[in-house]
């Protein structure tokens, strides 16, 4: 199979791999990447208009009801794709618009930091027109004046090819004043973040983008109402304003019905397979796609491993287990099994992976990336890491393994700032829960009294 | 304010449906524990201390954990403090935050007042768990006042949030990330705030802490308290210093609901040294004459000599002070009589004085207190610094800008106390304040302009906002264009105002400054609108003097120079802050009896034949009335014989009461406070309601008096040990309801006004003020202290005609003073203190570029006044040209608008 792989190029070391041949992916199934190639080059404006490029958005500035594209969105149900699955329609009509207020911002959450994660970074790196053509809709719905992609900082191609398409737009007038002769303005700049994971929390995001600390802010004001500036901002991820033009070019029916009978969810998504699987890489599939499928794509463990866990999407999602392949990967169904659907791309545990080094490579990651604004997720964190060392190292202690069940129900949802110490307890909590013998595995002192043994001189 | 119903573990509870439920149940008197939620800067949601359980209705017996401080207190909440999920988590909170925490307590010099102690003990965290090492920390020097000790800190973020969003500071700052965040400057210095003291309060623990305090550290339980009345500058902050061994260690704040809320500034709070320094008068003194040496005389001696001099003196002067208590003031005027009494204020200040009290009652708008100040939503402040010259008021000036926000939020429903989500809205979007002055002000930052002017063209600014808002006003002639729109914007933003606000003061000693204010003032009131009047004086006393009334500085001087009194009597001053030195010592020397009564040995104690060594506000007792005509009193912390049995110092109205009986051939009986004060309200209609200003000596809570000292003071068998093995009786005080002693009442449960120290059980640090308000951040319970005296008279005053003319060409090179307040120096008690004298900057000089390039000098530059102090050079852009500008207290007889002779300094600055 690996013959068939597209996307050959080597200009860059690594470009996420879209496994679907040209032959595969058509209009009307696979919105998002029928018009990849499959060389990996990007698809410049040329290619992208022959392509039916811009035609949504001709299509929407010629229409100029902005209301009618939120209203759109609303009945395709098109559900954030950076993993919370919030009705991006929704989002769109809570945005504070008309009267004295100022136009705003439409911005688009480029910060892909989820471990397990390489979805936008194809769709940025590749097709970077489609991204524009869902910001200026988004713009247009939200009365946007600008636009900023906030970039994760080491996706360097990604951030070259989107200036370049965005130049590319700005020319042809699809950016910039009076788009197209329609008297609608707005443009967008590329900001390259500095590498926090917590960037990717559309509040703690604006802050950044601001030039301050990447804190989580308080809601409300919801940034529909007060964001960027004080001024009313939507936050989408890519995927999901890649979504748009589909949508508003087919209309809400026929993007409920890619899904066909899988999901109540409609569209397509982007879905992924990492870890030590035969293929690593994407596939636009229908939503409600089920694991097995994925994993069969990605051509199963590799060297005759099996499976014992999966993370359904990303690090912050809670790990299922082999019987849980058979269910469609949609948020709610996920949702039901005690894990979140989040990305999408799924990380595979092979049964030779010891479950506690993993958890404490992933807690080390949760500890560091938090912002230190609340101290469950500041200071509880790092705890949970130093308690799975010691696990690790067999030098776990009796009460080790509740004291984690007790540190990672405190960082569980409503008791902390955002949802980033959530996302660290749920793979915990899930692995503590499926999992507990390997743990318990670790425990290989007797209970000793803190900081019982001397420090040795000249290492404090 | 409405009033909502929440039911708390199953009681049921009346409180204020505005405020979150941890101020509500706090307000209540419940204790619920908590960290980053400050009463004065509102809830963030960053500690997850004060998590409770929240129920939906009745029939939820589930609910969830929320944090009281991020959850409304609407009607018909339903939750449980004592909940075993609530609690358990709270534990996890503060087993979390302490572990880094380095356990320093028997080191700290938070100790004993400690928030984090406190809130410790509260969630019953006494095991530790967390078996790994602790993370370590470098930390910084961050000036005279402030010590810091980041190993300590708990990462509430209250510093940042006050230092920046609430002081507007802007070199403090949160680094790092994870748990690795810390508080501190991006290198070490000063911290450049003029509040950077109240981060010794807001931190919970000890990062910082205060730095004068370390010097000479007690902790607070071994401390000795009275309510104090900062003297540092007219708004009359209350304090509370503690004393031990006969020293102030430090001063902490002292809430008054109206005054200072929660905060002082630094100069209140670090300028006590001057109780402190070892070259004060402790014993009455004799000398021959300038020049000779003082000689030790005991009381009653110094008396005896001083009554028999003065009795065969033909005239008596006395000159008074307005850093001194209303009481002593009075006292010298009974001493030599009321047509031989000055206010020994300088003739201009007195007239401005006379003229803001004037204006206090007939301008037709009422004086704010400084927390009302908040409330406005428009402000113009014509002809003041107010952070260089009153302090705490420049952070009640920056909170009514801030407030915009407030209004934001009240229309998407995000309500006052939600800090963090009010900035999101906020940004940087203020409620207009217009600044008339001359340099840059700490304030310019939330300014809508700052215009600078010289001080006639500040008045004619303010005369034509009077004319724009009522045309009845008279008219400024030969406007230019700039100067008519910066007057069209002002009156525009006061009249959109629903509560404009003028602040003004003696600053630039102008008449005709303050009678611009006035008119806009009037004009307002006249077009019906709600606003407020704030004049700024210069001195703790100031305003009192005004209302007892005297003849100036200068009469009194130009009596002794024509020979028409041969003696004088001088109370709390040293002249030379305030005249020409050539003026006041060739008047002084005029008299055949100098006798002074000052508590500093100054230049005017220097020349006097007799001095007598006076208590400070720490030894004394009495009275000051504050900018908006508040009478408050001061009560004495320490006995200072009873540590230094030699020193003679008392009260200076007890010396002189004993110098009136002398002189009056009556026996020396003693007097006390409650006498003095009631002779000095019946003296003067204008004061006679300052004997309500405080309780009297008779005042008893349960029988008992009220303790000066904790309950849990130690030492006080030993404390006199290198004197004598035996202890002797505590001082009396037969002047006030305190005791010497930690016998006596010091609780919270009954209400009082007058409280020396803040403590509650289970609250030892400066949050346990929260046991004494009616509500958080509320009122005392008993009142908040001190009362109102200046009354506004009603009816129309008619507009003040002195528009000054338009300056002619001023081309002729020379230069005219215009002296700065500044917050560090520019007072001159608090300037005698060590940490302020580090704070002084290197005084500068400030041009216009065009005076500087006629001068030949540049930025950085040094010039010479006269035989005097060198300058270092500053340009402003917009500084007024012909205007020299230089601080407050450097030259001292300098007075405002004087010629200034400048000269290069020899070889320039290295």
């Amino acid at each position: 199979m690996s013959e068939s792989i597209p996307n050959q190029r080597r200009s860059v070391g690594y470009r996420s791999r879209l496994m679907q041949t040209e032959a595969e992916r058509r209009a009307d199934t696979h919105p998002l990447t029928w018009r990849l190639r499959d060389d990996g080059e990007a698809v410049w404006l040329d290619e992208y208009l022959r392509k039916d490029g811009y035609q949504s958005v001709r299509k929407a500035l010629s229409e100029g009801d902005p209301h009618a594209i939120i209203a759109t969105m609303k009945e395709a149900n098109v559900r954030g794709r950076g993993g919370a699955g919030f009705s991006a329609g929704l989002k769109w009509s809570l945005t504070l618009q008309g009267g004295d207020r100022p136009r705003g911002y439409l911005i688009c959450n480029a910060d892909e930091m989820e471990p397990g994660t390489f979805k936008d970074r194809l769709l940025m790196e590749q097709q970077p027109h489609l991204l524009i053509e869902g910001m200026i809709l988004g713009a247009l719905a939200n009365n946007s004046r600008y636009g900023y992609i906030f970039l994760r900082g080491e996706y360097v191609e990604a951030a070259r090819v989107l200036n370049r398409a965005i130049e590319e737009a700005r020319e042809a007038g699809w950016l910039g004043p009076d788009i197209n002769g329609s008297g609608f303005d707005f443009d967008i700049a590329v900001h390259t973040g500095a590498g926090r994971y917590i960037c990717g929390e559309e509040t703690a995001l604006i802050n950044s983008l601001e030039g301050k600390r990447a804190n989580p802010r308080a809601k409300p004001p919801f940034p529909g109402q007060s964001g960027a500036w004080g001024k009313p901002s939507v936050v989408n991820n890519v995927e999901t304003l890649c979504n748009v033009p589909a949508v508003i070019l087919n209309g809400a029916g026929w993007y409920q019905g890619l899904s066909g009978d899988r999901t109540d969810d409609g569209g397509s998504k982007l879905y992924g397979c990492s870890g030590p699987v035969d293929n690593p890489g994407l596939w636009e599939l229908p939503m409600g796609t089920t694991g097995m499928e994925i994993l069969d794509r990605a051509g199963g463990l590799r060297d005759n491993r099996q499976l014992k866990a999966w993370l359904p999407g990303g690090a912050s999602t809670g790990f299922l287990l082999p019987e849980h392949l058979e269910l469609p990967l949609d948020f709610d169904t996920v949702g039901k099994e005690g894990s979140r659907l989040g990305t999408g791309l799924l990380t595979v545990v092979p049964d030779d992976m010891s479950m506690v080094s993993l958890m404490r490579n992933l807690e080390q990651f949760f500890a560091r990336e938090s912002c230190g604004w609340c101290t469950p997720c500041r200071d509880g964190l790092p705890w949970v890491v130093k308690l799975l060392q010691s696990l690790e190292q067999g030098q776990g202690e009796p009460g080790d393994i509740e004291l984690l069940d007790k540190l990672a129900a405190d960082c569980g949802p409503g008791l902390t700032f955002c949802a980033h110490a959530p996302g660290a307890a749920m793979p915990l909590q899930t692995a503590l829960r499926h999992f507990r013998h390997e743990f318990e595995q670790g425990v290989g002192k007797p209970r000793g009294e803190a900081h019982q043994d001397p420090i040795p001189v000249g290492e404090v | 304010m409405t009033m909502a119903i929440i039911h708390v573990d199953g009681q049921q509870y009346e409180v204020n449906g505005a405020q979150n439920l941890l101020q509500a149940c706090l307000s209540l008197g419940l204790d619920i524990p908590y960290f980053c939620w400050h009463p004065a800067m509102g809830s963030v949601g960053a500690c997850r201390q004060c998590a409770v359980r929240q129920y939906k209705d009745a029939d939820d017996d589930k609910g969830m954990l929320v944090m009281s401080c991020m959850s409304p207190a609407t009607d018909q909440t339903r939750i449980s403090i004592d909940d075993a999920e609530a609690k358990a988590f709270r534990a996890s909170v503060v087993e979390w935050l302490m572990i880094n925490h380095p356990h320093d307590c028997p080191v700290c010099e938070e100790g004993g007042h400690c928030h984090l102690q406190d809130m410790t003990v509260m969630t019953g965290h006494d095991r530790r768990r967390y078996r790994y090492r602790k993370r370590t920390r470098r930390n910084q020097y961050l000036g005279p006042f402030i010590a810091h000790e980041m190993n300590r800190c708990i990462t509430c973020y209250r510093c940042v949030r006050f230092y920046n969003d609430y002081a507007g500071g802007s070199d403090l700052g949160a680094f790092g990330a994870k748990d690795n965040i810390y508080f501190g400057r991006y290198e070490d210095g000063t911290l450049e705030s003029p509040f950077a003291g109240n981060l010794t309060e807001v931190c919970p623990t000890g990062v910082f802490t205060d730095q004068s305090h370390s010097d000479h550290y007690t902790r607070k339980w071994d401390l000795q308290f009275a309510p104090g009345i900062c003297h540092q500058c007219s708004l009359g902050c209350n304090i509370s210093p503690g004393e031990r061994y006969g020293t102030i260690r430090r001063i902490e704040n002292r809430y008054h609901g109206e005054v200072n809320g929660y905060f002082l500034c630094d100069r209140g709070r670090f300028g006590y040294g001057y109780v402190n320094r070892n070259d004060r008068p402790l014993v009455p003194l004799w000398r021959e004459g300038a020049g000779h040496p003082a000689v030790t005389l005991e009381v009653d001696t110094a008396l005896n000599r001083i009554t028999d001099a003065l009795r065969h003196a033909r005239r008596i002067i006395g000159i008074g002070s307005p850093r001194a208590s209303l009481e002593s003031n009075h006292q010298l005027r009974e001493l030599v009589g009321a047509d031989n009494f000055s206010t020994g204020i300088e003739a201009r200040e007195q007239a401005c004085l006379d003229l803001m009290n004037h204006l206090q009652r007939t301008s037709g708008l009422p004086t704010p207190t400084p927390r009302q100040i908040e409330d406005h939503d428009a402000i113009l402040v014509l002809g003041e610094d107010p952070v260089q010259s009153a302090g705490r008021l420049g952070l009640n000036l920056r909170q009514a800008a801030l407030a915009r926000r407030e209004a934001m939020g009240e229309k998407i429903g995000v309500p006052a106390w939600n800090a963090e989500a009010l900035k999101t809205l906020g940004q940087n979007v203020y409620h207009p304040l217009h600044i008339a002055w001359p340099a840059t002000t700490d304030l310019d930052d939330v300014a809508a302009g700052r215009y600078s002017l010289a001080p006639d063209d500040i008045a004619r600014l303010g005369f034509a906002v009077a004319h724009l808002i009522d045309p009845a006003a008279p008219a400024v002639d030969q406007l230019d264009q700039d100067t008519r729109e910066t007057a069209r914007r002002i009156a525009d933003d006061l009249m959109a105002a629903e509560r404009p606000l003028i602040v003004s003061g003696g600053s630039l000693a102008s008449e005709a400054v303050l009678q611009a204010a006035g008119n806009i003032a009037q004009a307002l009131a006249r077009r019906a609108k709600q606003g407020g009047l704030v004049l700024i004086r210069r001195e703790a006393n100031s305003t009192g003097l005004s209302l007892m009334g005297g003849q100036t500085l200068d009469w009194a001087l130009d009596e002794l120079n024509g020979g028409r009194a041969d003696a004088v009597v001088v109370l709390e001053n040293d002249l030379y802050q305030r005249l020409p030195p050539e003026q006041v010592e060739q008047a002084l020397g005029r008299a055949d009896i100098q006798v002074v009564v000052d508590h500093q040995s100054t230049a005017t104690t220097a020349g006097a034949h007799f001095t007598l060594p006076a208590a400070t506000f720490a030894e004394g007792d009495g009275t000051l009335v504050n900018l908006e005509g508040r009478a408050q009193r001061f009560f004495q912390v320490f006995e200072p014989a009873y540590m230094r049995p030699e020193a003679r110092i008392h009260e200076s109205w007890r010396w002189l009461h004993a110098l009136t009986a002398g002189l009056r051939g009556e026996a020396v009986s003693d007097i006390n406070l409650d006498a003095v004060t009631r002779a000095c309200a019946e003296a003067h209609a204008a004061l006679a309601g300052i004997v309500d200003a405080a309780p009297g000596a008779d005042f008893r809570i349960e029988g008992l008096r009220l303790a000066r000292e904790p309950h849990r003071y130690s030492g006080r068998t030993a404390m006199r040990a290198n004197l004598a093995v035996s202890e002797v009786r505590p001082p009396q005080d037969p002047d006030t309801p305190f005791a010497f002693s930690m016998e006596g009442y010091s609780g919270f449960d009954q209400p009082r006004q007058q409280v020396p120290f803040a403590w509650a059980p289970g609250w030892n640090s400066p949050q346990a003020w929260n046991k004494f308000t009616d509500e958080i951040g509320g009122h005392l319970r008993g009142g908040d202290p001190g009362i109102r005296l200046i009354q506004r008279e009603p009816g129309h005053r008619s507009y003040s005609a002195a528009v000054p003319p338009a300056p002619g060409d001023t081309t002729d090179g020379s230069l005219r003073a215009l002296i700065l307040p500044r917050l560090f120096g520019g007072e001159e008690t608090s300037a005698r203190a060590e940490p302020i004298q580090q704070r002084m900057a290197t005084p500068e000089l400030i041009l216009n570029q065009k005076d500087a390039e006629a001068l030949g000098v540049r930025e950085g530059d040094s010039l010479l006044i006269g035989d005097g102090p060198a300058l270092t050079v500053q340009e402003q852009g917009e500084w007024p040209s012909g205007w020299a500008g230089l601080p407050a207290g450097l030259l001292p007889g300098l007075a405002q608008g004087d010629t200034l002779t400048l000269r290069k300094a020899e070889g320039g600055t290295p």
